[in-house]
């Protein structure tokens, strides 16, 4: 019983070492994701302690398993803001269903903004576009058509494109899909969450290796605490801007 | 109006500058009869080899996902890429030889030898597209990974193969980077009925081509495709640069002429190309899109590739006229040993294609497999390239002895233009 309390506390110990590394390995890519642009509703909700936020996206918002949603980046998301904002309730939904395009999570937007009036809405998108090869134009006009429902039902968004994945890379012609939601985010002065330069970078430093086959969940979830923890600091610091229409709360 | 007699329609430039060039390749066998006022010979204009040669080397570039070596390609200088020129001298070549052919065998047989040729491109496409599946079918078995179970969705192809190679054949389904040799196939299928308008009433046929054009980007007409969506590359508006090569060829280069040799023409192409190159850098340095007026890039954005934006066509248009200008056809360079891979490539346009997709996917799944580094990256890019010169080469040689054996010259289709 004794032996098993100590493998446990040091098994424990063990993750937290893991998850303090992870942060500086996280850090690799942190000069890739930029506050441009001021996200308002965040930091009124901010102030008022209570900032609730929504996942629209697809199968990389989820991670397989039983305990997969708990695993992957939105609750890691949750737990982060937590931890950066004391004294705020902090909650992240995820509505995330495998397979859908950008074109028809748009439809389902303007419902969930208007039932969950979330203070902010993150949309992942695009892989499925690319696998699909849905012309670009048509993808284009649906985010920005989400967009602006998102932001006629008050809500602030954070468009987060797909992710940098080398093995299938001559397969599934991402680029252009990831390019789009960069112009987009410009055009519309929204942040982006440039996942894909995020994952390439770490690729490219070796934080990372995407390359290798396996069944094991460990650096997904690795690299899902990584996508959190530096999505958060771009919302709080977003948050803390100076934009238009952004209160003075401080 | 403006019929150009069949005297005018010389093949040879006169000495005047036209655009990517004048002359094609050329048959022994249809040579002669037509080559009268020109300075003596009737010889391929290499102008046309070389840069048709480059551009299929760019493409095999641009096709390796993640290459460093694709910041050399001009479309991350500009808004035109080397679709654009590839598009433009195949429209070109096709003209020239089948348009010769036409009018000395009449319309049934450059019409067959043009169908014939769509159907290589054909068989050509679906043979790039099984080695497509057999890579995507061994990824599928041999990688596996929680993290990417979205990417997996790519996979679900190979859950209903019937429905994929059904569609596939139709030329609905189309893999990433595999949407240039449709595009061929339907313009050549097209090209009989359009070269007989076009040897009759050049302007006329230019005319329609701009037409068609304008009223694919009014109505928004494309072809459909699988799973969703409509063609990448849409032929109704691609047919009006493989239309434009086309009338070059039977005569319009020589109108273009003075047009082409003015200096307010070429002072405003070098300006465009600044522009375009200015807009472009906006892209890579998001901070200063703000240097973009409002105005502008409502106006401008996006430049669409699928229906070939009229920026891109005259970004193209401009490189034509600066290149025209500073290499001339008798340029002596071009006969040295140093352009000779490119220009042997570009004699082999179909075949070096196909090749420079297989090599893309190769040195792809090689550099997954192996190395990502930066030299790694300019290996397989350099090694690609030497291949793809040794292929060209090889290919060259089995013309020669080909054509060495007594009676069994091939007739010119596959030398022919029209060709990918």
């Amino acid at each position: 019983m004794r032996a098993l309390a100590i493998a446990l506390i040091s098994a424990l110990l063990c993750m937290s070492e893991a998850f303090a590394e992870a942060h500086d390995e996280c850090a690799v890519a942190a000069h890739l994701v930029t506050a441009d642009y001021a996200l308002p509703q965040v930091a009124t909700a901010i102030a008022n302690k209570q900032l609730n936020i929504v996942v629209v996206g697809t199968a990389s918002s989820l991670l397989a398993g039983p305990a997969g949603k708990q695993e992957a980046y939105p609750s890691r998301l949750e737990a982060a803001l937590s931890k950066q904002l004391p004294g705020v309730k902090v909650k992240v939904t995820t509505y995330a269903k495998p397979r859908t395009t950008a074109e028809e999570m748009e439809k389902e937007i303007e419902h969930i903004v208007s039932t969950d009036k979330p203070a902010l809405l993150i949309w992942q998108t695009g892989t499925v576009d690319a696998i699909r090869r849905v012309d670009t134009e048509t993808f284009r006009s649906a985010i920005e058509d989400g967009i602006e429902a998102i932001q006629a039902g008050k809500s602030d968004v954070v468009l987060m494109n797909p992710q940098y994945s080398p093995r299938t890379e001559s397969m599934i012609g991402v680029l252009p899909y990831a390019e789009a939601m960069r112009f987009v985010a410009l055009q519309h002065e929204v942040p982006l969450f440039d996942r894909f330069a995020v994952m390439r970078q770490w690729v490219e430093s070796g934080t990372f290796d995407f390359v290798e086959a396996t069944k094991k969940i460990d650096t997904a979830e690795h690299v899902h605490q990584c996508i959190a923890e530096l999505l958060g600091d771009l919302i709080v610091k977003a948050a803390n801007m100076k934009g238009p229409g952004a209160p003075d709360h401080h | 109006m403006v019929d150009v007699s069949a005297d005018k329609r010389t093949y040879r430039g006169g000495g005047a500058p036209a655009p990517a060039g004048l002359g094609a390749p050329v048959s022994h066998d249809l040579a002669a009869p037509r080559s009268r006022t020109a300075p003596s010979r009737v010889e391929r204009d290499l102008r046309l080899d070389l840069f048709r040669g480059i551009a299929l080397w760019l493409i095999f570039l641009d096709h390796i996902p993640s290459n460093i070596v694709s910041w050399i390609t001009i479309r991350n200088y500009g808004f035109s890429d080397a679709t654009e020129i590839f598009v433009f001298i195949s429209g070109y070549t096709a003209a020239f030889v089948y348009g010769r052919a036409m009018r000395e065998r009449g319309v049934v047989v450059a019409s067959a030898r043009i169908l014939k040729r769509a159907w290589q491109v054909y068989v050509a496409h679906i043979f790039l597209f099984v080695i497509y599946l057999a890579e995507i079918a061994y990824v599928s078995r041999s990688f596996e990974n929680p993290l990417f179970a979205e990417e997996m969705g790519i996979f679900d192809f190979l859950r209903q193969p019937d429905v994929t190679l059904y569609e596939a054949l139709l030329l609905k389904f189309k893999p990433a980077n595999m949407d240039v040799l449709p595009l061929y196939i339907v313009l050549l299928t097209t090209f009989p009925l359009f070269l007989w308008v076009l040897l009759r009433q050049p302007t006329l046929g230019l005319a329609t081509s701009l037409l068609v054009y304008i009223a694919a980007l009014q109505f928004d007409i494309n072809l459909p495709a699988y799973p969703e969506g409509t063609w990448a590359f849409n032929p109704f508006a691609w047919q009006l640069l493989f239309a434009f090569g086309a009338w070059c060829a039977i005569g319009g280069a020589e109108r273009l002429a003075g047009f082409m040799r003015s200096r307010v023409v070429l002072g405003l192409a070098v300006a465009y190309l600044l522009f375009a190159f200015a807009i472009v850098m906006t892209w890579y340095f998001p901070r200063a899109g703000y240097l973009v007026p409002k105005w502008m890039s409502d106006w401008m954005y996006p430049i669409d590739k699928t229906n070939l934006d009229v920026l891109r066509f005259v970004h193209f248009l401009s490189l034509a006229v600066i290149t025209v200008r500073f290499v001339p056809r008798e340029w002596p360079v071009l006969k040295s040993a140093w352009l000779r891979p490119a220009i042997i490539c570009g004699q082999h346009s179909l075949e070096i294609f196909c090749l420079g997709v297989f090599l893309a996917f190769a040195a792809h799944f090689v550099m997954v497999q192996v190395s990502e580094s930066v030299t790694a990256q300019v290996l397989a890019s350099a090694i690609g390239i030497v291949l793809m010169v040794a292929v060209a080469w090889l290919l060259s040689w089995y013309k020669n002895i080909e054509g060495r054996s007594p009676g069994s010259r091939p007739p010119d289709a596959d030398l022919a233009g029209g060709e990918a």
